[in-house]
């Protein structure tokens, strides 16, 4: 029975399917032709995720069983992967990634290799490698590995382990973070969750924090991994909340009403705020009185908090930073909604070695985050070691402060050249970067400006740092350039390098 | 009038979090929950439970202990030596290529050279639990199904649907033929699969199989491939026990029959392995996918992101996998001592009067014990388990926690103790069925 429905509505899925709701034959005969039509074409599905009331979108209806027969019928093609699938394998295009693509391919080396791409683009702290290596080779001469069995010998280490980590190393964990998140609060090694990294910790947590289709209220300008890590299998979207440089990029609270509201207006449900504190990549802190009203907000809206503090440890300014454990320790009844995520990979230099965790105050979150933890686990032999660094308090204190120092060392000397140059940055005190200002440098206040001047700095300079843009700034021209990766000597290069851009970009056209 | 007084609302968690899709409210675990409270040891607690539920491979410690001791430059950088920094910032998903390369040479060995592995195609997951996860992930959508034959390992409960929102519907075996998959039984589950509305995205077998301790026959095998063929699905080979099994002639993988038909429709099939069982390693996280399709190679790539390996196991493995001279002679003693169990615990039941699936591979045997049921259903499984675990003081796991059809089967676990330890509850176990008899 053929009957004449507006292909376009039918197609679309939008008003015209109400429409062809009452004529079921119709539907259907469209319905198969239309599948049948996809089904040929390679191209992947939007990937939608939000089964909002008011969409009628052809992805969600349910299956019937002509439609598997047309799967196995005229398939054509190998086994389809998920949609899931289908979005992570597209070409990463974003300017973070590209960048960090193009530095492998020609990497600067002052000595071999001078004219290659100098690497602002990974914030990553070398500066005290050589202290983790004169550790390791100090006091691992007895071995990690004993073959004189006892605690460390093979044994022990390599049998089935709590999915959680090893009790000695949240202890190490938890006496650490009192050293380098905050002196004012103990840390409890039973509401620690360890993790082979901090980016399973925070999709662990966004598992447990909302469902599919939920949202998340992210302040801008923000890491650009955290569109990756928080979406892509969890089914969450990030509502980026816009900060200004006005406000020295500090979120604000009527920006997260707004953003909040919009959020329900669209049908999405908001489950919490991530702040990344101390900011990457604007590398300040947040003030007390901001995370007060944070966590107002939050208990207001009834969500929750996730702090990324991984720079905890990473302060090179005067101000101490706050860790928003220290202001839940004040306010009772807000611990069930608030979560930090911290880990090893900055503060200790050791990306390679997969160490973060979770540290919450809600049990059920605990509960949950412990059996979510199988599937992201820290080898037992890194545990080990790790307890065994993490417990040397004299060296710990000593690199800490070491640290401290030659970051600020580095700091110092690139805004110097900065200051030369005429060019602005955020004071910020904490971080392996600095956020600096170059729309003086842009032909116009646009993102397209911007990526092309990130373009120069990364083909004629030869520098990378990453765009505002990738960070989802809202402001154009800012550029996120980590300094940590670098040694003294570097410095000047990389500002002469900026200065030959600054040129070429003040030149008369 | 009363004055009402509004309870601040509790923020709340998600579904996942709240949903008990983690599984490990079963039996299997509970068990373990025994054993903790009450271990049994030799010296000082030797009417403790005995933990039969545990597949772990503590056989040949000995050589992983002698090898690292010969070895130090193993585990240590050294001073002054190139390894530790780039070690220490390595966190590429790609992982070690030294490492990849030794893990597809290892493979190969255990499949005695008869397939051949691209440490291209090898993916690095912190053990294969995540393997298995992010496959699932990777080839299946929230509300889709995979087909996992019975009795499977329960675990798969949760590593295949709990944060993945996929469904597993079972093909169902039965002892009528050792509880082999038939291609009747595929076709079951299938149409099953379809009458719930469900679309089936693959089929997961493990072989050698968990828990029965046996190989999966080259027939059915080819069967299978068959049938995931005809319906246009995927096949994920868990293979995590093959380094385990008693015989090497015995084993016959995926790999070995794609690369004799010359790779064709092998973009569908994907590998899982790990050094948790083979090599008694499962603390230090070490697994694999293995996937014959660039798709799913670099997406899986990307997705390891949420599980890499340390850099510093990837580094010491590296080396100990790549010295062949080791892993030749380890995967024959290891091979050998699993025999050597396995004929002891089958030789033992035997002399209590208990039958055994005929098994050749795994860390574990296939008891049945039908014959000693109350109620030849569910309910007397688990009451015989209660029995086991609080009188006899056993913990092995019910066949019900791993879906079998037929109740009165059990798992039990040989390699995680000594052979004095094994003894002891052979001994228990006789004088259990010696009571009844009376």
């Amino acid at each position: 029975m053929r009957l004449i429905v507006p292909l376009q509505g039918v197609v679309q899925g939008r008003g015209g399917l109400l429409m062809g709701s009452l004529i079921p034959c119709a539907l259907f005969y469209f319905l198969q032709l239309y599948l049948k039509k996809r089904h040929r074409s390679p191209k992947p599905r939007s990937p939608s995720v939000s089964p909002s009331p008011s969409s009628s979108n052809l992805a969600e209806l349910p299956r019937s069983a002509s439609r598997s027969n047309l799967s196995s019928r005229g398939s054509i093609g190998p086994a389809r992967t998920s949609n899931r699938a289908t979005s992570i394998a597209k070409p990463n295009t974003s300017p973070y990634y590209v960048g960090l693509d193009r530095v492998l391919e020609d990497p600067y080396d002052r000595v071999h290799y001078p004219d290659g791409i100098i690497q602002l683009g990974l914030s990553e702290n070398r500066l005290c490698l050589d202290l983790i290596d004169e550790w390791m080779s100090e006091n691992l001469n007895n071995s990690v590995i004993r073959g004189d069995g006892g605690d460390l010998g093979i044994a022990g280490l390599a049998t089935y382990q709590p999915s959680d980590g090893l009790v000695e190393l949240k202890v190490a964990m938890a006496s650490f973070m009192s050293k380098v998140v905050s002196k004012e609060v103990s840390f409890n090694p039973s509401q620690i969750v360890i993790t082979s990294g901090a980016t399973p910790a925070i999709e662990i947590l966004c598992f447990c924090l909302a469902d599919q289709g939920n949202a998340i209220l992210v302040p801008t300008p923000y890491y650009p991994g955290f569109d990756r890590d928080m979406t892509w299998r969890t089914g969450v979207e990030l509502i980026p909340v816009h900060c200004r440089s006005t406000d020295n990029f500090i979120p604000s609270i009527t920006a997260l009403d707004q953003a909040f509201n919009q959020a329900k207006k669209r049908g999405l449900r908001v489950r919490g705020i991530l702040i990344s504190n101390p900011s990457n990549p604007v590398g300040n802190m947040l003030p007390r009185e901001t995370l007060y009203s944070l966590l107002d907000f939050a208990r207001e809206k009834n969500i929750h908090i996730l702090s990324d503090e991984i720079f905890a440890g990473s302060t090179h300014g005067n101000e101490e930073f706050v860790s928003m454990a220290e202001i839940v320790g004040e306010e009772e009844f807000d611990k069930d909604r608030v979560h930090i995520i911290y880990g090893l990979s900055k503060d200790l230099s050791i990306p390679g070695f997969r160490v973060g965790c979770i540290y919450s105050f809600n049990e059920t979150v605990l509960a949950s985050s412990k059996r979510m933890a199988r599937f992201s686990p820290v080898s037992a032999l890194t545990q080990r070691l790790l307890v065994s660094l993490l417990l040397d308090t004299r060296f710990i204190t000593k690199y800490l402060e070491t640290n401290r120092r030659r970051i600020r060392q580095v700091y110092d000397l690139f805004v110097a050249g900065l200051k030369e140059l005429g060019v602005k940055w955020t004071e910020g005190g904490a971080g392996l970067f600095c956020w600096v200002d170059m729309s003086g440098l842009i032909r116009s206040y646009s993102e397209k400006a911007e990526l092309e001047l990130f373009d120069r700095l990364l083909n004629i300079a030869k520098i990378n740092a990453t765009p505002g843009s990738a960070c989802h700034c809202i402001e154009p021209g800012w550029f996120r350039c980590c300094f940590t990766t670098l040694s003294l000597e570097d410095v000047p290069v990389v500002i002469e390098r900026i200065r030959r851009v600054a040129e070429i970009c003040k030149s008369p056209r | 009038m009363a004055i009402e007084i509004n309870p601040v609302p509790s923020v709340q968690l998600s579904k996942v979090a709240d949903s008990e899709k983690h599984g490990e409210n079963s039996p299997y675990f509970a068990g373990w929950k025994a054993y903790d409270e009450d271990p049994y040891n030799e010296m000082t607690n030797p009417s403790g439970v005995i933990q039969m539920g545990l597949a772990e491979n503590q056989v040949s410690f000995d050589m992983l202990e002698d090898y690292l001791e010969k070895h130090p430059e193993a585990s240590i950088w050294g001073k002054g030596a190139p390894g530790f920094k780039e070690n220490a910032l390595f966190q590429d998903y790609h992982g070690l290529l030294s490492f990849r390369k030794a893990m597809a040479s290892f493979m190969e060995q255990i499949r005695g050279g008869r397939a051949r592995f691209d440490p291209e195609r090898v993916v690095l997951t912190a053990g294969a639990t995540a393997a298995n996860e992010l496959l699932t992930f990777i080839l299946a959508d929230p509300g889709d199904a995979l087909l996992v034959p019975t009795p499977y390992y329960p675990g798969f409960d949760r590593d295949l649907r709990w944060r993945t929102g996929v469904r597993i519907v079972p093909i169902h075996c039965n002892s009528s033929n050792n509880f082999q998959i038939t291609p009747q039984a595929l076709e079951a589950a299938y149409e099953n699969a379809e009458s719930m509305n469900l679309r089936v995205r693959g089929v997961l077998i493990t072989n050698p199989s968990n828990p029965l301790g046996a190989t999966v026959q080259r027939a059915v095998l080819e069967e299978i491939l068959g049938f995931v063929t005809r319906k246009n699905i995927h096949l994920i080979s868990d293979e995590i026990y093959s380094g385990s099994v008693f015989s090497s002639s015995e084993f016959v993988s995926v790999a070995e029959i794609l690369e004799s038909r010359d790779y064709k429709e092998c973009e569908r099939v994907h590998i899982v392995y790990s050094l948790s069982k083979d090599l008694g390693l499962p603390g230090f996280r070490v697994g694999t996918i293995y996937s014959y399709n660039d798709k799913v190679v670099t997406t899986a790539r990307r997705m390891s992101s949420f599980t890499l390996i340390s850099s510093q196991t990837q580094h010491l493995l590296a080396s100990m996998l790549s010295n062949k001279e080791f892993t030749s002679r380890y995967i024959e003693t290891n091979r050998a001592r699993l025999k050597k169990r396995y004929d002891m615990i089958i030789q033992g039941l035997k002399r209590a009067g208990i039958k055994c699936l005929r098994g050749n591979a795994g860390l574990f045997c296939w008891m049945n014990l039908s014959p000693l049921l109350q109620k030849p259903d569910r309910e007397g499984e688990l009451d015989l388990w209660k029995t086991m675990l609080h009188e006899l003081k056993l913990n092995i796991s019910p066949g019900s926690s791993c879906h079998c059809s037929e109740p009165g089967w059990f798992r039990v676990c040989f390699a995680n103790m000594s052979e004095q330890t094994l003894e002891v509850a052979l001994a228990r176990i006789h004088n259990y069925m010696d009571q009844r008899k009376r």
